[in-house]
């Protein structure tokens, strides 16, 4: 991530940008070209909020491992996120159930949402952007 | 209103540059602006003028190329997603470029709505 360091559009602007991450770690790379578009957007000085939902929550699961797959494990950069000062993680509450997860069963801190605290987070956003 | 455009699907495969073009030129119908348009993922493959579709299809390529120079849009494709599919500045249809993501969240700072197309 060399190409991030030093970013700014010079406005000075900072606006609220959403992540909505939908969709699983693998199978697809929409959660790994996701991230770079997180980590720059940090890079920017913008306000960010991540938010885990549907499939989504699978991408904070411990003990993901890939060997089998085959392809990079990227899991470990959703620990690094503090670094960029990305502390705003959020999961939804049903979407987790729906899968038999608990906070327990992530691999960082997060605040567990319901669909309306939810709805209330996401109408306070000037961007989302849905991976 | 300033309207920034992302495309986060190939052509053809998916329907999502085709609703992104009619977004763009219906909202520019009705006086708004489309200063720029972001192709990611595999949306990267929108920008190749490699591609031939049969006579009888739409040239989602061509089309954009077209909308770009009557409007003057700025076609940014993402240098990462584009290396990773092989999309190189050799292959890029007029009006496009390649170019980083920060060109993106541009977008979403400076302009008055970030609409998104995509599965």
């Amino acid at each position: 991530m060399s190409d991030m360091d030093m970013e700014d559009d010079g406005s000075g602007v900072v606006k609220k940008f959403m992540f909505l991450n939908r969709k699983a770690p693998h199978g697809t790379v929409y959660a790994l070209e996701g991230l770079e578009v997180v980590l720059i957007t940090a890079a920017f000085d913008q306000d960010v909020s991540l938010v885990f939902t549907d499939d989504g929550v699978y991408q904070l699961m411990k003990g993901i491992d890939t060997k089998g797959i085959e392809v990079k494990d990227f899991s470990k950069t959703y620990r690094a996120l503090e670094g960029y000062d990305i502390e705003k993680l959020y999961v939804d509450r049903a979407s987790m159930d729906a899968r038999g997860l608990t906070e327990d069963d992530l691999i960082v801190d997060v605040t567990v949402m319901s669909d309306d605290e939810m709805k209330n987070l996401m109408a306070e956003q000037d961007v989302v952007i849905s991976f | 209103m300033q309207f920034g455009i992302l495309i986060n699907e190939g052509p053809y495969n998916h329907q999502a540059s085709d609703s992104a073009y009619l977004f763009a030129r219906t909202a520019i119908e009705k006086g708004h602006q489309v200063p720029r348009i972001f192709f990611y993922h595999d949306g990267v493959n929108n920008s190749t003028r490699m591609a031939e579709p049969p006579q009888d299809d739409r040239n989602i390529t061509q089309r954009w190329s077209k909308l770009a120079e009557e409007h003057g849009i700025d076609l940014v494709v993402c240098v990462a997603a584009a290396l990773r599919r092989g999309i190189k500045d050799e292959l890029l249809a007029p009006g496009f470029r390649i170019s980083g993501l920060g060109q993106l969240v541009e977008m979403g700072i400076q302009y008055d709505r970030l609409v998104t197309f995509g599965d």
